[in-house]
């Protein structure tokens, strides 16, 4: 026992043992042919149970080997590196399928007539219909929220960076981050007890302000990053000259940063362009073309993808358009990330690092 | 124009003599330009401020109608009747569900978020790393309407494999039985949140193992470290508060999603020791779900549990905000 003890210790990693590059691949490859047969032998139906029975056994294959060829230091290096590289796969999946049932299923009844024809009378377990009404719905809604959300965010970001000190800028950043994470449900009833109060009835643009409240903290974060990266030296410049500071601000420090602030508020409509819940609560929904975001229910796409769910009872037809008007959605915010972020490297800041 | 021309010193004293008179000799800011662009700007900053000081206001406003009314015990009744009168009703169901699920979702989606942004930053293959980060991205922004289509209609007929092997080798401890329904249970619900606080959890991790400093890496390989070595020594203490924000982020956004569990989870109120069979609630969803049919009292009970989410994620973030102050001061580096 001692003598083995004595040897285990002794070799250092540069004369041990090594396992032989393409190991890693041949355990992997071995565990899934393991799992196979231990899944066809104990007649496993579902592929998922076989993938994580193959993933138990490359991440135990790769310790005993490893811990038998290289020692335990590096035996536990390999299996730290088997297990990230099972975590990102098991993470790849999910993802992977909701893109591809997502595209898979939308491209079905997704075509001009859906896009331009609303749902009108069409009943929600008949095919047919469209998601006009709740396009023209959300590029109101969200366009009203912007046009709130995008100019406080940017100022009380200006504030911060620019102006901030003392209590008043540190209560803000404080409050700023607290927003972030309030839910976008919350943001909907606090319109929802102000409309109870005025007895109002629902309408578009109480949509659009609680979707303000939740796109202004991000708004003040991306901008503030930016803001940051903008070199005091091109300050100092513009100040030394005598340039009054307001000017500055507009002149130099926000049109150095335009690509960033632009990429944060590009975001920040993606983001609320997907919510669900303030519109549930606020907008209500409707079948109709409604142009008006000021008065009278309106239709948005994400409470459209939920009507269609909820309200259909399992037909086939809504659920077909329920995934088209996500596809919809999802062209649409990703769409805005592509050119968000290709305005963020088209336009980024030169900071001379 | 002119007057910016005659400034030769920096900022503090302006040659306009009104001006300069009204205001304190500390102030630089005496030009109207410049006061009205300041007022604009910490207008703003103020306008937050009253935002949040108004949610809070008027939820609590409209909480207190309801709770006055309510003839249940607001924090325990386990009933959900707000159209009768008196209305009977109570958060106890809620607040169980909101915490089971989230916890799982936590539970789940930490420790592979946090394998993932490692994966990115530091076992990856740099050609494979930048568009599995690009991917990540995107998949932030998938609205949740979409992601509980997918678990409604997806997830949930794939989750009975899974369903039936728990209740096979773990069925005796209660928390794993199940009795065959579909399973549209907070345990759905926790994986569906799961799946999507990761990306969140992940971008936020990333960016920050991303920013440990090359020399203290360099250093620990020098001295011989493995890789897993180099990261449990160098990488992982770094990034500690960055990975525990991302995961309050990440909290936060499983506290309070709403539609990807009201299209999973089929709810009742009740309190089930099992996560797999279906039956619970949570804030949003209950909000959600019960809205449709609610009256303006009706309104009032949801928007005072909607007060009882707003409180929790506010503690939740700010005890992040706190935790990430802390480590600041003692870890030299920030970002």
């Amino acid at each position: 026992m001692s003598t083995a003890a004595v040897t285990d210790k002794r070799p250092n990693s540069l004369r041990s043992g090594h396992l032989p590059k393409w190991s890693p691949w041949a355990i992997a490859g071995g565990s899934v042919v393991v799992a196979a047969g231990i899944g066809l032998g104990a007649g496993l139906s579902s592929k998922v149970e076989w993938g994580l029975i193959a993933a138990i056994l490359y991440v135990l294959g790769t310790f005993v080997i490893a811990t038998m060829v290289e020692g335990k230091r590096q035996a536990k290096d390999r299996v730290a590196t088997s297990l990230v590289w099972v975590a990102f796969l098991i993470a790849v999946i999910p993802l992977v399928s909701l893109i591809w049932t997502t595209v898979k299923r939308g491209v079905k009844v997704l075509d001009p007539y859906f896009l331009t024809h609303s749902m009108g009378i069409v009943a929600d377990s008949e095919p047919g219909g469209g998601i006009y009404h709740a396009i023209i719905g959300s590029l109101e809604q969200v366009g009203l929220a912007t046009l709130i959300g995008a100019p406080i965010g940017v100022l009380t970001a200006v504030y911060l960076v620019e102006y901030g000190r003392g209590k008043l800028a540190r209560a803000v950043t404080f409050f700023v981050d607290v927003m972030t994470g309030v839910p976008s449900i919350v943001a909907g009833l606090f319109i929802l007890s102000l409309m109870l109060m005025l007895d109002m009835q629902p309408f578009g643009f109480a949509g659009s302000l609680a979707l303000a409240i939740l796109m202004m903290p991000v708004v003040v974060r991306s901008t503030e990053e930016m803001l940051k990266l903008v070199p005091n030296e091109l300050r100092e410049a513009s100040l030394a000259l005598g340039v009054p500071k307001w000017r500055t601000i507009l002149k130099v420090v926000l049109p150095t940063s335009i690509g960033g602030i632009t990429t944060g508020i590009m975001l920040a409509i993606a983001r609320i362009a997907g919510e669900t819940a303030p519109i549930l609560l606020l907008v209500w929904g409707n079948s109709f073309i409604n142009n008006n975001p000021f008065s009278g229910a309106q239709q948005a796409l994400p409470l459209y993808i939920y009507q269609q769910y909820a309200n259909s009872s399992g037909s086939t037809a809504a659920y077909d358009r329920a995934w088209a008007a996500s596809l919809t959605l999802i062209a649409f915010v990703m769409i805005l990330n592509l050119v968000a972020r290709g305005i963020a490297r088209w336009k980024a800041p030169k900071t001379g690092r | 124009m002119d007057i910016s021309t005659k400034t030769t010193d920096a900022s503090p004293p302006t040659p306009q003599p009104a001006a300069a008179g009204k205001r304190g000799a500390a102030r630089s800011t005496s030009r109207p330009g410049d006061r009205i662009f300041l007022g604009l700007s910490r207008g703003s900053g103020i306008l937050l401020l009253v935002i949040m000081a108004a949610i809070a206001v008027f939820l609590t406003y409209r909480a207190s109608l309801a709770i006055s009314k309510d003839h249940g015990n607001f924090l325990t009744s386990f009933e959900w009747n707000t159209n009768i009168d008196p209305p009977v009703f109570g958060i106890a169901v809620l607040a169980f569900g909101t915490v089971v699920s989230s916890v799982i979702a936590m539970a789940l989606a930490v420790p592979i978020a946090v394998a993932i942004a490692l994966f990115l930053t530091h076992y990856a293959p740099r050609r494979m790393s930048g568009p599995v980060a690009y991917v990540v991205d995107l998949l932030a922004a998938v609205p949740s309407i979409v992601y509980g289509l997918w678990g409604a209609l997806v997830l949930v007929p794939h989750m009975n494999g899974l369903f039936g092997w728990l209740n096979d080798y773990f069925g005796w401890t209660g928390i794993f039985s199940w009795d065959g329904g579909a399973p549209r249970s907070m345990l759905t619900v926790g994986i569906l949140l799961a799946i999507m606080i990761l990306p969140i959890i992940t971008n936020v991790s990333r960016e920050v193992f991303r920013q440990v400093p090359q020399m203290h890496e360099e250093a620990a390989l020098a001295l011989g470290a493995t890789r897993w070595e180099v990261i449990r020594m160098a990488v992982l203490p770094f990034g500690r508060s960055g990975v525990i924000s991302a995961s309050m982020l990440g909290l936060g956004r499983a506290l309070g999603e709403t539609m990807a569990v009201a299209t999973v989870l089929s709810p009742d109120f009740d309190i089930h020791a099992s996560l797999l069979n279906p039956g619970g609630g949570t804030f949003a969803q209950n909000i959600a779900s019960k809205f449709g049919e609610a009256t303006e009292q009706g309104r009032d009970a949801l928007i005072a549990s909607g007060l009882i989410l707003f409180v929790i994620t506010l503690l939740v973030n700010g005890a992040a905000r706190a935790i990430i102050a802390r480590r600041k001061e003692y870890s030299g580096a920030n970002a």
